[in-house]
């Protein structure tokens, strides 16, 4: 489960997240929708810690994570990043071999068992819906693959680390409409082990892969419902003019 | 005027500077070869200078060339790199960075000859090192590490943001994401800014004058607190100072044609490496 309490949260003097409060539940595929600049993504990278990242920000509230603060000193945030994955908007493989980037988290977490590396990396990429296009090339540059299977490879190599939450940042953004569908086909697939949270500019991907969704403005959670219910009979004014259009 | 013309008129300018620089460069190259060439022979690589420096060849200069190449890359390369790495991956953005980033430039526009002095104070007097190659490395070192560490900043900088949130997204540390990722990408990079500062290093003059260049030389260095001759050095000396100018004037063309041909060989060997290491 994963939970914001009054969530607030600066770049400098901006404030980018206003007194969010929400929880998410294990095994639900949750979709962030708003638009661009509305703190949707800001919210998704809270989660694992990205935005410490960046300099000067600085966050008030809690964010919990099975009832544990994940920001509390206590907690080592490389271990915290092998439990949360990520996967990013645009696909991210690094220079080197398919085989060796989803064995990679394996690998910075010090596995040396080849026998268990080389097993996790085929379920990976089985269970990322890949493997079939791939495993007679796995010596090959990650790079020589299409962008939605680099993508679907960016996904292997997060679920690789055995996460219980994955977090997707416009994840299909970047890609054609086969290739968004594969991965909108795979998000299905995967939340039956896996508790996924998911922004997307796409609201027709949000209506078809999320159970529930947040739309999210000027760094203000507006509406927060179940998914159906937002987009057929929404409560928010604000709401119903984003999802027909009307504005954004 | 319109934009058909106008961009014709700016090609031709464009072509006519370009043609300018490259004719300038082989002109001087075609000139130390029209000079040189003719006293190139084995005999010329592999014997000391004779007769007054008027005759045999310049192979204590080369040696002495090559050791000081070794010995300031030895000292610059790992420095050089590992303080790039500091401040390009770790130590953020902040005054004190930007007061370092901008002192390191100045460094590099600090006239030669006053690394040369400095290397004399410091390491020939003050520390002893005496006029010898470990005093001579040590100050050509120095005058390369800002080149250094400024391309190699260049080359980490290089590397898109994307490919470290990915790695650290998946649990790496920091250091595991610049040693498995981020270095071996700008490696190739790296590689270029190196070469870069050892065709530096070894046409460099002043700062060896006070701490390592001998005049005349024959034997080899044994150690690094011994003198020895160096290719620049040895070309001022028998271009200016020589005991008959003119008769030496054909060795000073022949000691500019190996001093090119080594940075050449430098950077063919970079190029390759380039190539190598570039696998993805």
């Amino acid at each position: 489960m994963i939970e914001a309490k009054n969530v607030n949260f600066y770049y400098g003097n901006f404030q980018a997240l206003k007194d969010i409060s929400m929880v998410m539940d294990d095994h639900t595929v949750t979709a962030f929708i708003g638009p661009s600049g509305c703190g949707k993504s800001t919210f998704l990278r809270l989660f694992n810690r990205m935005n410490e990242l960046i300099a000067n920000t600085r966050l008030t509230g809690e964010c919990l994570v099975n009832g544990e603060n994940i920001y509390q000193k206590s907690i080592d945030v490389t271990e915290l990043r092998k439990k949360i994955g990520m996967v990013f908007q645009k696909p991210n493989p690094f220079p080197q071999s398919i085989f060796e980037n989803v064995a990679y988290g394996l690998r910075v977490d010090g596995v040396k068992d080849k026998h268990f590396i080389k097993q996790r990396v085929e379920e990976s990429l089985v269970s990322a819906a890949l493997w079939n296009e791939v495993k007679d090339k796995l010596k090959k540059s990650a790079f020589e693959l299409s962008g939605g299977q680099q993508q679907r490879l960016c996904i292997a190599r997060a679920l690789a680390i055995s996460p219980s939450i994955i977090l997707m940042d416009e994840p299909a953004s970047a890609l054609d409409p086969i290739s968004t569908s594969k991965i909108e086909d795979l998000i299905h697939v995967l939340k039956k082990d896996y508790t996924i949270v998911i922004v997307t500019h796409n609201m027709q991907q949000a209506a078809r892969v999320s159970d529930k969704t947040g739309f999210f403005m000027l760094g203000t959670l507006i509406e927060y419902n179940d998914t159906r219910k937002m987009f057929l009979n929404p409560e928010k004014e604000e709401t119903q003019n984003y999802i027909t259009g009307r504005f954004g | 005027m319109n934009k058909k013309t106008s961009q014709q008129i700016a090609f031709i300018i464009f072509r006519i500077l370009g043609i300018f620089v490259v004719g300038i460069l082989f002109w001087i190259l075609g000139f130390i070869i029209y000079n040189g060439i003719g006293v190139i022979s084995w005999k010329f690589l592999t014997e000391p200078p004779s007769e007054g420096m008027t005759g045999g060849g310049i192979f204590p200069a080369i040696v002495g060339t090559l050791c000081l190449i070794a010995g300031s890359s030895i000292v610059a390369f790992p420095l050089g790199i590992l303080s790039a790495i500091y401040t390009s991956e770790y130590a953020g953005n902040g005054y004190i960075i930007k007061f370092i980033r901008i002192m390191t430039n100045n460094l590099g526009g600090i006239p030669s000859i006053i690394f040369g002095l400095f290397g004399m104070s410091l390491f020939v007097n003050t520390l002893g090192f005496g006029d010898s190659i470990l005093a001579g490395s040590l100050t050509l070192g120095l005058l390369c590490l800002p080149l250094v560490i400024r391309t190699t900043e260049e080359a980490l900088k290089a590397i898109p943001d994307s490919f470290r949130t990915g790695s650290l997204a998946l649990g790496a540390s920091k250091l595991q994401t610049v040693n498995r990722i981020i270095l071996p990408m700008a490696f190739p990079n790296i590689i270029t800014g190196l070469i870069l500062s050892i065709g530096r290093i070894s046409g460099e003059t002043a700062p060896i004058l006070f701490t390592v260049a001998a005049y005349f030389l024959p034997k080899l260095p044994t150690s690094i607190f011994d003198q020895v001759m160096a290719l620049p050095y040895h070309l001022y000396v028998i271009a200016v100072s020589g005991t008959d100018l003119e008769a030496s004037r054909p060795i000073a063309y022949g000691t500019a044609l190996v001093l090119i041909v080594i940075v050449l060989i430098m950077n063919l060997m970079a190029s390759f490496l380039r190539r190598k290491l570039k696998k993805y």
